[in-house]
């Protein structure tokens, strides 16, 4: 059983056990499910790195902590997380989003970097859920439960974060016309971005692999390649859809204005904003009781409902 | 074909299984056994068909063990249901008769999590094994509960996928039953446990209610529910279909066989490769009682004279395997391995994983009877957690195979041992007990992909404060208010609401008393 930091402990302190509250990060995401209600409290979740285990794999970060400063740490010893970056972005915020970064094929899903967990419940106790170990299923999955809330179950304080090696060779190239399903099958593509004529890769990996992989693409490319600082201006609005159905974007209707596909995923950015997609009545009713068992009192970030994503 | 070899390897688990226990009990001794049953029975038969219920002695005595080395559970009549309309049938009849209903895949849980307490009604998944659909698209599989591990991975080789976690039991393992403990198994170490290959799962709730969690999208709405549900240990409900994860087969792998003379080598090899950066797909590692015991039975090539051998595949492009397999000899080198092997060809892979796999079942030729511990520990201390390991068997005066999942630090000592002598099940639960308390001072975890069902439960509280434990009894009761599904497992009993009450009260003496 874990000793808590004092961190934590003045954090469950403001936040209490009474009255509507909720916690800001950096805002990038804020008005995700939904706008915060009038009269919430917000408090600031603590920052800064509690340690930083390169050999393990591992960083336990306190949630107010930027991700470009904890990923500008880890970038010493050649690692990063899977959570994205954002502008001001915390690492709170982006698990309590839950939205996986454009190189979640490289890096892997925020929902599967979560190791442990320390929060603040409704009644103002701090609780823990995972371990502190790469593996583990002691109990019920209080880390992935938690992961998208929205902060709607519990307010994260705390997070032990595996990590992933930075590739040797990381590069972003934008390949005219090509064709996204064969970029999508190298085996290097951390992303590939398709907006409907041209393709994006991020390419990341061994040298060679990549080397190997560039002139495949070069081939398949209808004008030269050229490498470019990263991915291209995504449209505001956030779509869910198949892999499938991202991989044919825009066909037909047009529907979703312009558009980046992410190839393989199934996230679309459009500057269209996805229609409402329908729930499930038991799927709803299921969320309802989640959140009337973890927050009887509905005083965790009221106003916002993670079925009303993106 | 498939299916045959599937059945046999299954059997012949069993058989090894239960040859290492002598047990007089049978559910028929128990009083309240058939007679009562009977108008609930008849019910079930209405529901989904007389040939898909067993109430006899011989089939509640089969599903009342897993693999574990628990021996107290007590099945109810036992359904074979064969659909998701068949499965809320009898969810529906069991609620009516006022009892609780326990999934079951093949029996394989180590830890009694499919062990039925109370005489439920127990749901065997085995007639629901088909593969309902490969999606290539969208790169997933959706198939029934039932289905074995290896039939699906077997099915899916002519499409060049394959579904990553493996179970050392994957020949015999269920889908379902791998949902249900999150399951992992060698290659999980680069791609992750099952919940990071299930995309959705459908899933009959303790109100007969039918939900899919999860979606085939990228970014589901609402809880993840999904992730909640993976790992649950048949506790929020029964899937009834699973949406699989479809992992392209890398087209180079390289397998290699690292020897060392001092297990101290062997755990600081592993450490430095994972703190090179490399992510191999798989480090396996076995010490040398395990090689000899492994040797004898499978011939699988390896040196029974080193003290420790690391098993270790990388997987990926062909340079990067290439240079990541240099690395890694280097590494072991420095490390004083006496031997560095790499696999020439499919067929010496092959073998050397049917030695890693066949661990267990090689065990039944050192003792008649083995305990098997699931802890992980940080994978920079294996070094130190070794040496207990070691020093605590001694300790005991008992006998100790390691054979483990070394690059994700969970350790799988068996204790093997004879209960025949006297006095020989409280060493081994004694030193079992301070394995567990080492791991967790070492600040691991209980279990890394066995579960907790009903061996590990009363470790939670060492693990988890009483506020942990709550959120954790929240979850499961927003899926099943009324503790129905599975009963009696993973919380301490403090915090498993009303699961007593769920039981039949004749029996709730015996379990927890």
């Amino acid at each position: 059983m874990a000793d808590f930091d004092e961190a934590l402990g003045d954090f469950a302190a403001e936040v209490g056990s009474d009255g509507p509250v909720c916690v800001r990060g950096g805002g990038t995401r804020w008005s995700l499910g939904g706008e915060s209600a009038p009269g919430t409290r917000e408090v600031a979740a603590p920052a800064g790195i509690v340690a930083f285990e390169p050999a393990e794999m591992t960083v336990r970060v306190r949630a107010g902590t930027p991700v470009s400063e904890l990923h500008e740490e880890l970038a010493a010893a050649g690692q990063r997380t899977a959570l994205p970056e954002r502008e001001g972005g915390t690492v709170g915020g982006a698990l309590m989003a839950g939205e996986s970064s454009v190189a979640r094929l490289g890096l892997g899903l925020v929902r599967d970097a979560l190791l442990q967990v320390r929060y603040v419940c409704a009644d103002g106790r701090v609780a823990s859920g995972g371990a502190g170990t790469v593996k583990n299923v002691s109990g019920f999955d209080m880390c992935r439960l938690l992961v998208g809330s929205l902060g709607t179950l519990g307010l994260v304080g705390e997070a032990l974060v595996r990590t992933v090696p930075v590739g040797e060779v990381e590069r972003w190239v934008r390949l005219p016309g090509a064709d996204p399903g064969a970029a999508r099958s190298c085996l290097t593509a951390a992303s590939v971005l398709w907006d409907g004529t041209d393709v994006w890769a991020f390419l990341s990996g061994y040298g060679v692999d990549v080397d190997e992989d560039l002139s495949r693409l070069a081939e398949l490319s209808a004008g030269p390649s050229e490498d470019v600082d990263g991915p291209p201006d995504l449209p505001p609005h956030r779509w869910s859809c198949t892999p499938e159905q991202a991989a044919s974007f825009g066909t037909g209707n047009g529907a979703g204005g312009c558009f980046v596909a992410e190839i393989g995923v199934g996230v679309v950015h459009a500057s269209e904003p996805q229609p409402e997609r329908p729930v499930d009545p038991p799927v709803a009713e299921l969320n309802r009781r989640f959140k009337e068992r973890f927050d009887p009192t509905g005083r965790l970030n009221p106003g916002r409902d993670p079925l009303r994503k993106p | 074909m498939v299916r045959v070899m599937a059945r046999t390897l299954a059997e012949a688990t069993r058989r090894v299984l239960g040859s290492r226990r002598r047990d007089t009990r049978s559910p028929a001794a128990s009083p309240s056994a058939d007679a009562g049953d009977a108008a609930l029975v008849a019910d079930l038969e209405a529901a989904i068909g007389a040939d898909r219920v067993r109430a006899d002695a011989a089939a509640r005595y089969l599903a009342s063990r897993d693999a574990s080395i628990y021996r107290e559970g007590n099945a109810g009549p036992v359904c074979y249901p064969g659909s998701t309309a068949d499965v809320v049938a009898c969810v529906q009849v069991a609620t009516r008769h006022g009892r609780a209903v326990s999934p079951r895949g093949a029996g394989t849980g180590l830890a009694g999590g499919a062990a039925p307490l109370g005489q439920p009604v127990v749901l065997s998944t085995t007639r629901m094994d088909n593969l309902i659909e490969i999606d290539l698209d969208n790169g997933v599989a959706w198939v029934q509960p039932g289905m074995v591990n290896l039939d699906l991975s077997r099915a899916l080789a002519p499409h060049g996928v394959h579904y990553a976690p493996d179970p050392s039991s994957q020949a015999a393992c269920t889908i379902g039953g791998n949902v249900a403990n999150n399951s992992g198994g060698p290659h999980c170490l680069a791609y992750g446990v099952t919940s990071a290959h299930v995309l959705a799962v459908e899933v009959v709730l303790s109100d007969a209610s039918v939900v899919t969690l999860g979606d085939l999208t990228a970014e589901p709405a609402g809880y993840d529910l999904r992730g909640a549900f993976v790992g649950s240990e048949g506790m929020c409900g029964i899937a009834t279909a699973v949406a699989v994860r479809l992992t392209p087969n890398p087209p180079a792998v390289r397998t290699m066989l690292l020897c060392f003379d001092d297990v101290s080598d062997a755990a600081a090899t592993v450490t430095a490769i994972i703190a090179d950066g490399i992510v191999p797909a798989a480090i396996e590692m076995m010490d040398q009682r395990c090689v000899t015991a492994v040797e004898d039975f499978a011939q699988a090539g390896y040196p029974k004279d080193a003290a420790a051998v690391l098993l270790v595949e990388v997987d990926g492009a062909a340079g990067g395997v290439a240079i990541a397999g240099e690395r890694i000899a280097a590494i072991a080198r420095r490390n004083q391995a006496i031997s560095v092997r790499t696999a020439a060809d499919d067929d010496e892979r092959a073998r050397l994983w049917k030695g890693r796999k066949s661990a267990f079942g090689a065990v039944a030729n050192v003792m008649p009877d083995y305990y098997l511990h699931d802890t992980v520990v940080p994978r920079t201390r294996l070094v130190e957690v070794l040496e207990s390991i070691y020093e605590i068997v001694d300790r005991h005066d008992l006998l100790v195979l390691n054979v483990f999942h070394a690059g994700d630090g969970n350790l799988h000592p068996i204790l093997a041992y004879d209960s025949r002598v006297p006095g020989a099940d409280e060493r081994v639960h004694a030193a079992g007990r301070e394995i567990i308390e080492m791991s967790l001072d070492m600040g691991g975890a209980l279990t890394g992909e066995h579960g907790i069902g009903v061996e590990k439960r009363e470790y939670m509280s060492r693990m988890f404060s009483e506020v942990d434990l709550d959120q954790q009894a929240r979850l499961r009761a927003s899926f099943d208010p009324h503790c129905r599904m599975n009963p009696g497992k993973v919380l301490p009993s403090a915090h498993s609401c009303s699961d007593i009450g769920a039981l039949r009260a004749s029996d709730a003496a015996g379990v927890w008393g």
